[in-house]
């Protein structure tokens, strides 16, 4: 089988810009399904606001529930798109051209989805800004600096400003060529948002440049953002289960595990739905897998570690809190979920190459990572408050209502929704990339078998 | 004005030895700090608001079974793990050594209350209601809160705040402090508790009974403890043990 067609430019033009110039029925069916379900979570989170956060599941002592699980849950995804982007950019790895641009438009779009969590959760959602930002000049009131929730969206904003400079940059491009193939008000609005780019040596040269710069900027924060998410919990002195040193590390790798995952999901969705197969190939599934191997097995040590400090400690509530988590009904089922969804069975799939080469395989592993990196999320913070400390008499449970279920469900749709309508304006496999990457390959003769390779030049 | 005040540093002794468990004091706050009725529905769906609870636990096996009980309300920190964590500063310690709580600055993250050792803080999941025959019944001097806030035991700043006025003189003009001390200030539940388990009064002051209590239960080897004292938030309440005349044997500590 040969993986690699030669392509003309024409052709990748045409290919890639599919998605933006045909408008199947499907497309807009989808869209409409997909939007339709946010509006209802709409609906919802009015109800909510309406009658309060009694609607909820929420109560003493379990105060964080769904909300909080899909927020961490979304900046966990949000971690595919430098983890692809910048590190395989600065490491030089080819085979991440085609996924680069999807990854960095899911790290947006869960990054907006995940901001909005926190947003609606809290008690009075209509005075959030005096949180979020020093609003509260008359009464010199300033955002508390001590308080793990105001690092939470300064960590956030940076990393959704910086992320969508950097989907911008690398963008340019590409929105030249809608530029050049469009006409209309189509046509002035990529005029405008393609910054007059001709194509020269030199802004070439700039945008290489500015994307290099980028990526060794964006890592710093990409580690800081999910760190400063762990020390919500982990700052928390009185929940036996979140006040842990090793959450930070352990949070950051978990996040990259599951976003990369879901890069693989969108990647092979978006390569049915636009018969992108010359694109998005096989061998990128592959290569992709035997980074999660390496990615989950590294996520799962830290996970025994976690586990491990918890019970050395021997303290009552600890261990409480552990027995809870493992064997009490339904969370032994959950637990028991989460570990095998997220590392029994994916990993020693991956092993082999014919998985790693199989799309309903790789779909099927990496849909069932995030299953169980959901439930992850979920059966850390919710025991860990329903079995806080030694007073026994306040131990409590938690059952999420329909409410919350709906609004959890929606973010997934909104994202798809939301990756959707960026493929109806934008192309989201950077054509730049792809027609350097054709420049870029050769095939090396090693003894009487021709293996493609690509040339790199320094 | 208030940060030429002497400060003082409010505090409680519980007697558990004295508690006969009879929620006078739980009826008391519910009455002096408009809380809601907790009907049947709000405590099965575990929200119930109650500033002061008797905690109930069991001990023993059948036969020879002991009700427990002990009550627990905002223990007033001196190292409260609440107070770093809010976004707002809606809960920060005061100069009088308590933990207080600024409901026009609460936007309900919750985050304080899932970093409360004692579980005290009570989140308003419902707004507040109350039934038309006690509209009247509602007391002035505090403030109402509505959905979306968290509220917890204050011990009763209002009655502070009263008192300061009347002891202390309005606008900062001070007339003496000496009045200022146990008696003159005292919160509802400590007015109502028909055994006397919980005393109240002022820790700075060396005379106060409060003082007393703990300068021979605390400091020497009495019955004194702190609760949960290991997790290090140092509460400005003191219990004192259960005398327990049936105990067979002395329970050792978890070393």
């Amino acid at each position: 089988m040969q993986e690699r067609v030669k392509l003309t430019d024409a052709q990748i033009n045409k290919d890639l810009l599919r998605s933006m110039e045909e408008n199947p029925l499907w497309y807009w069916l989808l869209v409409g399904a997909l939007g339709l379900a946010v509006l209802v979570a709409f609906a919802a989170v009015a109800y909510m606001f309406n009658r309060g956060l009694g609607v909820t599941g929420l109560n003493r002592p379990v105060m964080w529930g769904f909300f909080i699980t899909n927020f961490v849950f979304w900046i966990g995804i949000s971690h595919a798109g430098v983890m692809l982007s910048a590190i395989l950019r600065l490491v030089q790895a080819e085979w991440r051209r085609p996924a680069t641009r999807a990854a960095e438009v899911l790290t947006v779009f869960s990054l907006m989805t995940a901001m909005t969590m926190p947003l609606i959760h809290a008690g009075r959602p209509w005075r959030v800004m005096y949180w979020v930002f020093p609003l509260d000049w008359a009464r010199g009131v300033y955002p508390n600096v001590r308080s793990a929730l105001v690092w939470d969206p300064s960590a956030v904003f940076t990393y959704l400003t910086s992320s969508i400079l950097f989907v911008f940059i690398a963008l340019i491009p590409d929105i030249a060529v809608a530029r050049d193939r469009t006409t209309g008000w189509k046509h002035v609005l990529y005029s405008v948002l393609a910054l007059g780019w001709r194509g020269s040596v030199r802004q070439w040269k700039l945008q290489l440049i500015a994307g290099i710069l980028l990526s060794a900027v964006i890592l710093p924060i990409f580690v800081s953002v999910h760190s400063i998410v762990s020390w919500d919990f982990a700052a928390a002195v009185s929940v036996e289960g979140w006040h842990s040193t090793v959450f930070a590390p352990y949070f950051v790798i978990g996040a990259v595990h599951s976003g990369v995952s879901a890069v693989v999901t969108v990647m092979i969705i978006l390569r049915s739905m636009f018969k992108w197969q010359d694109y998005i190939r096989l061998e990128h599934l592959d290569a992709l897998a035997k980074l999660l191997i390496v990615v989950a097995t590294t996520w799962f040590f830290f996970f025994v570690l976690e586990f491990l400090f918890g019970l050395y400690s021997l303290e009552g509530p600890e261990i409480r809190l552990r027995e809870m988590q493992v064997f009490e009904m339904p969370w032994a089922a959950f637990f028991v979920a989460f570990l095998v969804c997220s590392y029994f069975i994916p990993v020693p799939m991956w092993l082999f190459r014919s998985v790693r080469r199989s799309i309903p395989l790789m779909i099927f592993t990496t849909v069932l990572v995030n299953v169980g990196m959901w439930l992850e999320r979920f059966i850390i913070i919710v025991p860990g408050l329903a079995r806080k400390q030694g007073l026994t008499f306040t131990w409590g449970g938690y059952t999420p209502s329909a409410v919350e279920i709906i609004i959890v469900f929606a973010t997934f749709c909104m994202v798809s929704m939301l990756v959707l309508l960026f493929a109806k304006v934008f192309p989201l496999i950077p054509i730049g990339d792809a027609k350097e990457g054709v420049v870029l390959e050769d095939e090396i003769k090693i003894g009487k078998v021709k293996v493609p390779a690509i040339m790199r030049e320094d | 004005m208030t940060t030429n005040r002497i400060s003082h540093k409010w505090g409680m002794v519980v007697d558990v030895d004295r508690c006969t468990g009879c929620q006078s004091c739980v009826v008391a706050c519910q009455a002096e700090n408009n809380i809601p009725i907790n009907t049947e529905d709000v405590f099965r769906q575990r929200r119930a608001i109650q500033w002061i609870h008797v905690e109930r636990y069991w001990e023993g096996e059948f036969p020879d079974v002991r009700a427990r009980f002990i009550p627990v309300f905002c223990q007033h920190c001196e190292n409260a793990p609440c107070e770093p964590v809010c976004p707002v500063y809606a809960t920060y310690h005061n100069n009088q050594g308590m933990n207080v709580q600024v409901y026009n600055r609460c936007v309900g993250t919750r985050y304080c209350a899932n970093n409360c050792t004692y579980n005290v803080r009570f989140f308003n999941y419902w707004e507040p209601v109350w039934p038309e025959s006690l509209r009247n019944q509602l007391n002035p001097d505090v403030s109402m809160r509505s959905r979306g806030i968290m509220e917890k035991c204050s011990f009763n700043v209002q009655r502070l705040q009263k008192a300061q006025r009347v002891v202390e003189g309005q606008q900062g003009e001070r007339l003496t402090d000496e009045k200022l001390k146990e008696g003159n200030y005292l919160p509802a539940c400590v007015q109502a508790c028909p055994t006397n388990a919980l005393v109240f009064g002022d820790f700075l002051d060396p005379d106060s009974q409060v003082s007393h209590l703990k300068e021979e239960h605390l400091d020497g080897h009495g019955r004194g403890y702190k609760m949960l004292e290991h997790v290090g938030t140092e509460p400005n309440v003191i219990y004192l043990k259960k005398v327990d005349i049936h105990a067979k044997e002395v329970v050792k500590g978890h070393a």
